[in-house]
């Protein structure tokens, strides 16, 4: 077995950039099946690839023939608005309300 | 056999032609739905019973009285002398993934509990406008991250139809569940690693996964935006075919909807394999998986049933005049594994950062003053394990220091997947094939809870599938016989960009030439106790 990448270290800064509380035993569980996919991703290292060979972001091509033209560049109101915020977790005279932001003063 | 048993194409006839009411139809399912789901996925369960555990719980949501109400539209048109649609008064589900206007839409997560959409995915409303009758909303594993559909947030997770010890694959069981025990004639349901077809093949029915940009994502709550495919679950190839006729074409609300004309499926049915080129490659005839303990990749041959079922299948094909063609290499096969674990926990995580409890779905019950922690409370609660796995790890892998290493490589194998691909169907090349024929799934449907926790294991259950999301081309599986312990064996059809109409007429094919064949006549255990 590798040594783990995702120490306890790293993994609670992916936890602060992921902006999830998780409990202790929670967080060992993900921690070691995130180390487990790491050295089975690691594999990919051993491919041969080409110089050439460049990254494909998507698999099927989008010449134009086979690709939509844009919409008119026009505001349209949409009809939904009450639909969405009724949504809203908590709202006030059509306002969503949340907890304050937290403000840091820079130095 | 009742009308829960009919497919849809004799279904719409008997609607059309006004044999048959649609109320009628829909009570039939309605009825098989009560029989044989057992009660619906909810958050807080309770114990799973020994009842539970007989039953298959498909179901989210039963959306029966606007069933009712849309059911009985559909004979009125009848009744006025209009033509309901291709699909009048066929009864389908949707996997939970899809938003429907009025109704949840959960993506079987904690954070969506509540969620109604304020608007209709397009594949839906297309089904709709066609005549169909949406009976509710059916099980997945969480935000479809899964093969086994056991990560769902409502319990009783679904339970395979023909052994409900077993899992319905995944992630769209719920939709495979459905289908196969008569609970709608459709199912739409979505594949982004093997996600309809692993469930079809496990659930013993037709799953197809259309080519990138077939099918509008407008309304799917969103995976891995590059490799997301809305696409059809049925019981028989006429049924898909007729399906992702209505589901495909060009949409103004998704441009990457492309804007190729949707041939006439149906009629690509009738054309037969007689001089086509189908190939087999023994890529797909062995797993490449990766083992913990000393960190390589290890190769073993699947299982003698699926490697006998798939040369029956092909057997069939040359008997209708195909050419089999042996030995076609595909070299990067066992590679998509560890190259989903890349492109797909990126696009993920970045799909997931909408969920903050601001705008809609779950908010933490927490009194917290700072925005930040209620982000943190929020997430924390609502997510299951699978989306946290997949967040950090799209975040890790896509880090500056780190995203040459892991996303970029893994952007450049996707390429080398793809010129497998074009490379065997290349008319001009050396083996100008028609369809790549191979296993589905290197297994049939494993026990519940037998793979679940192992998130690695569970991931290279798609290795036979996963190559086609990467290469964006469309996949089709279909029930291929059995294995000893009375388990479906799936059968996949890989063609180049848009060849649906051309995988559909080889499926169709094997279909009609297998009729009457002994296997054929089966039913779930659970429709034949409790149907």
């Amino acid at each position: 077995m590798t040594e783990e990448k995702i120490t306890p270290q790293v993994f609670q800064r992916l936890v602060d950039l992921a902006a999830l509380e998780l409990d202790p035993k929670e967080a060992e569980y993900l921690r070691q099946e995130l180390n487990n996919q790491l050295v089975s991703i690691e594999i990919l290292e051993s491919i041969p690839i080409d110089a050439e060979v460049e990254a494909a972001a998507h698999g099927v091509p989008y010449p134009p023939e086979r690709s939509p033209a844009f919409r008119d560049d026009e505001a349209l109101t949409d009809p939904h608005r009450a639909d969405i915020l009724a949504q809203a977790p908590e709202l006030e005279d059509g306002y969503i309300v949340v907890p304050d932001i937290a403000q840091e003063e820079l130095e | 056999m009742t009308y829960a048993d009919t497919s849809a194409h004799e279904i719409a006839d008997l609607v059309r032609s006004g044999k048959t009411s649609a109320l009628e139809i829909l009570e039939s399912h309605l009825e098989r739905v009560k029989a044989v789901d057992g009660r619906p996925g909810v958050l807080e369960p309770g114990p799973i019973t020994a009842e539970d555990k007989e039953k298959v719980h498909a179901f989210i949501t039963l959306t029966a009285e606007t069933a009712r109400a849309r059911a009985k539209e559909i004979d009125q048109l009848v009744a006025d002398g209009e033509d309901p649609g291709p699909l009048a008064g066929v009864p389908f589900t949707a996997k939970d993934i899809y938003t429907v206007k009025g109704v949840p839409s959960t993506a079987a997560s904690k954070i969506l509990s509540n969620y109604r959409a304020p608007y209709t995915a397009t594949a839906v409303q297309r089904v709709i406008d066609a005549g169909g009758v949406l009976l509710g909303k059916v099980s997945l594993d969480e935000f479809t991250y899964g093969s086994s559909s056991e990560s769902a947030a409502f319990k009783p997770a679904p339970r395979n139809p023909w052994d409900t010890s077993k899992v319905t694959g995944g992630s769209s069981g719920g939709s495979a569940a459905a289908v196969a025990v008569g609970a709608g004639a459709l199912s739409l349901g979505t594949d982004t690693g093997g996600s309809i077809r692993h469930p079809a093949s496990f659930c013993g029915t037709v799953g197809l996964k259309p080519t990138y940009g077939r099918v509008s994502r407008y309304g799917l709550i969103a995976f891995g935006s590059s490799l997301d495919c809305p696409g059809p679950l049925a019981r028989n190839v006429t049924d898909a075919a007729l399906l992702l006729q209505t589901m495909a074409g060009p949409d103004r609300h998704d441009n990457t909807a492309a804007t190729v004309p949707v041939p006439n499926y149906l009629a690509e049915l009738e054309k037969g394999v007689k001089g086509m080129r189908i190939g087999l490659s023994p890529d797909f005839f062995r797993v490449t998986y990766f083992d913990a303990e000393t960190g390589e990749l290890q190769e073993r041959a699947i299982p003698e049933e699926i490697e006998a079922a798939i040369h029956s299948v092909a057997g069939y094909l040359a008997q209708q005049g195909a050419d089999i063609v042996t030995d076609v290499p595909m070299p990067h096969t066992k590679y998509g594994i560890p190259t989903y674990f890349v492109i797909s926990r990126v696009e993920a995580s970045s799909n997931l950062l909408r969920f903050d409890g601001v705008k809609y779905g779950y908010r933490t019950q927490q009194s917290l003053a700072d925005l930040r922690e209620m982000y943190r409370h929020t997430r924390g609660e609502g997510f299951g394990e699978q989306p946290k796995l997949r967040i950090l790890m799209g975040i890790y892998v896509s880090a500056a220091q780190f995203q040459k290493q892991y996303y970029q490589l893994a952007l450049r194998a996707r390429a080398l997947m793809r010129q497998d691909f074009e490379t065997i169907f290349d008319p001009a090349g050396d083996y100008k094939l028609d369809a790549l024929l191979t296993p589905t799934v290197p297994s049939t449907a494993f026990p519940i809870g037998g793979v679940y926790g192992d998130t690695v294991l569970m991931q290279y259950s798609d290795q036979f599938t996963v190559t086609t999301n990467h290469a964006g081309i469309p996949g089709l599986s279909v029930p291929a016989g059995f294995d000893e312990n009375n388990l479906p064996i799936g059968a996949q059809l890989l063609g180049p960009d848009f060849s649906e109409g051309r995988l559909l007429r080889i499926a169709c094919a094997y279909e009609r030439v297998t009729a009457d064949e002994p296997w054929r006549a089966k039913r779930p255990p659970v429709v034949e106790k409790f149907g």
